[in-house]
């Protein structure tokens, strides 16, 4: 698949603590550039809590913390100094289940540029249209933005949380098992979404789903007990694992 | 085994006889109840009721000195009390959910909720009413406030916490502050609850005596005058029902009757609130 990249995130030494547990135990790997990287791993391996580091969404919780070093383009995310807020605005990030918020789909889309930019009626109503385009959602529900987003269908509203996501003009997109909630079809029109995305944005993705990181991810980490066993291009991380327990879990051998 | 099976139907039926009888019972009272406010209340309600100030006795009248009271000290105490327990009960929700000062203003406020209406009374009358020198109706809006705080935090609380956390992250994830993440998307998700509560919370002082005998009194004349003595409609079911002159009892009825239909109201309109609220989230 594709050849070395330039890294857009290192993750260093990273140790996670969920107040006395130890979730993750010293990980390190990097996440190239307009790429989409995988974690997966059997449930409890600490792939989601790896993808809440990249963005800090722990630290809305008193008793979860973090050490170690995350560089975004080499600026350490976990620095306590940095300004968390314009951080999270370079890095969209979409959930297990679709997250709509209460209000119009056009007000959920603006929503995030609203927050940090002062833009006139007719380019806010651009930017608009242009998310809901870039997440593949604009011909569906051009005729109804002042709908409640609640009232779209779950693959419409997942769609409806990237386009939210992608308004701000990230460059990295987190997205945690964004199709797990979904019906195939929906599934498959998130996934080929997912695969446009990579031209610009640096995407890393959590799921659950073997053959689904092996459709879209050209990079895949397994991670298992809170320790990074393998990061590879996915072919060889499907086809020649270096690890042994990594071939153990893709041919389903345990997990 | 036939044996223990028929045991088990015999338990099963007295069960539910018992039942049956104990809801009755209950149900019997509220019904006696009700028969007894509607049959005296409702020869009472005639349209000088709305119209005429509360008469001597022996004389004809209506409550509407009463009603304009109840109205404003309502008013009073919703206005000073909702939004300071809507503030609270945000505190507690989105910012001190687990530390220490959160649960200690939540044990307070559970105090609060359960003291005694009169305690609140005799408070305001001292702190209040006896520096001022007189009653009025500013102290009896306050006292109702008291009672409104306690109320609106604890269901705002519980509104806000029935927000989905996931909407909460979704929302910091766009780089929005804490404020924000309340103010636009909790309240909006949470906005029925809220209401509801503070609808119950209307319901709940429309209808108290205790703390208003001790501040707004009452007054047999029209008056608006927050800096006087104010009639309200307790205080006045409560005089004229322990008088002896029959049109005394007869007002006090019907104010009682007033009183309960427009909680039934407010109930009414929370519960539909409340049935829209799951709706909108599905739950």
């Amino acid at each position: 698949m594709s050849g070395a990249t330039a890294a857009k995130i290192v993750v260093e030494e990273l140790h996670f603590h969920y107040g006395r547990h130890h979730a993750l135990k010293g990980i390190g790997l990097e996440i190239p550039d307009r790429r989409v990287t995988a974690f997966i791993g059997p449930s409890g391996c600490g792939k989601s809590t790896l993808l809440r580091c990249l963005n800090r969404i722990y630290q809305l919780y008193p008793r979860q913390r973090a050490s170690g070093r995350v560089l975004l383009d080499g600026v350490d995310v976990l620095d306590p100094r940095l300004d968390l807020n314009l951080l999270r605005r370079r890095i969209g990030m979409v959930f297990q289940a679709p997250t709509p918020f209460p209000m119009s789909i056009y007000d959920n889309v603006a929503f995030g540029v609203r927050l940090y930019e002062t833009l006139t009626d007719s380019e806010l109503d651009e930017r608009v249209e242009w998310a809901l385009g870039k997440a593949a959602l604009w011909d569906e529900v051009a005729d109804q933005l002042r709908h409640s987003g609640e009232s779209l269908s779950g693959g419409q509203q997942q769609r409806l949380c990237i386009a939210r996501a992608l308004a701000v003009k990230p460059d990295v997109l987190l997205l945690d098992e964004p199709t797990s909630a979904l019906d195939p079809i929906s599934t498959a029109s998130i996934e080929a979404l997912i695969h446009e995305l990579k031209a610009d944005y640096t995407v890393v993705m959590v799921t659950h789903n073997l053959q689904q990181a092996a459709r879209i991810a050209d990079f895949t980490a397994l991670l298992y007990l809170g320790e990074l066993v393998e990061i590879a291009d996915t072919d060889t991380l499907f086809t020649r694992p270096a690890d042994p327990r990594t071939e153990d879990y893709v041919t389903g051998r345990f997990g | 085994m036939s044996g223990r099976y028929a045991r088990r139907r015999a338990a099963n039926a007295a069960a539910l006889g018992l039942s049956v009888v104990a809801t009755g019972f209950g149900l019997a009272w509220l019904a006696w109840i009700l028969w007894t406010l509607v049959r005296l209340g409702a020869e009472g309600l005639t349209w000088s009721l709305f119209t005429e100030t509360t008469p001597p006795p022996g004389e004809t009248g209506g409550l509407v000195n009463a009603i304009a009271g109840s109205l404003l000290l309502t008013a009073l105490g919703t206005a000073v009390g909702a939004p300071l327990g809507i503030l609270a009960g945000t505190y507690l929700s989105e910012y001190g959910r687990d530390g220490r000062l959160g649960s200690a203003i939540r044990f307070v406020n559970d105090v609060l909720l359960s003291a005694p209406s009169i305690l609140i009374g005799v408070f305001v009358y001292e702190s209040m009413v006896v520096p001022m020198g007189h009653f009025s109706g500013w102290a009896g809006g306050l006292a109702l406030a008291v009672i409104v705080v306690p109320v609106t935090v604890r269901t705002t609380e519980n509104a806000l916490r029935l927000v989905p956390a996931r909407l909460r992250e979704a929302a910091a994830a766009l780089g929005a502050p804490r404020w924000k993440i309340a103010t636009r998307v909790t309240y909006r998700a949470a906005r029925a609850g809220v209401l509801t509560g503070l609808l119950l919370a209307v319901a709940r002082i429309s209808g108290e005596t205790a703390p208003l005998l001790f501040t707004a009194l009452n007054n047999q004349f029209w008056s608006l005058d927050m800096n006087a003595p104010m009639a309200n409609l307790p205080v006045v079911i409560f005089h004229f029902a322990m008088s002896p002159f029959e049109d005394w009892q007869r007002l006090a009825w019907a104010g009682a009757l007033l009183i309960t239909l427009a909680v039934l109201a407010l109930n009414v309109l929370a519960r539909s609130l409340v049935r829209r609220r799951r709706r909108e989230t599905g739950a």
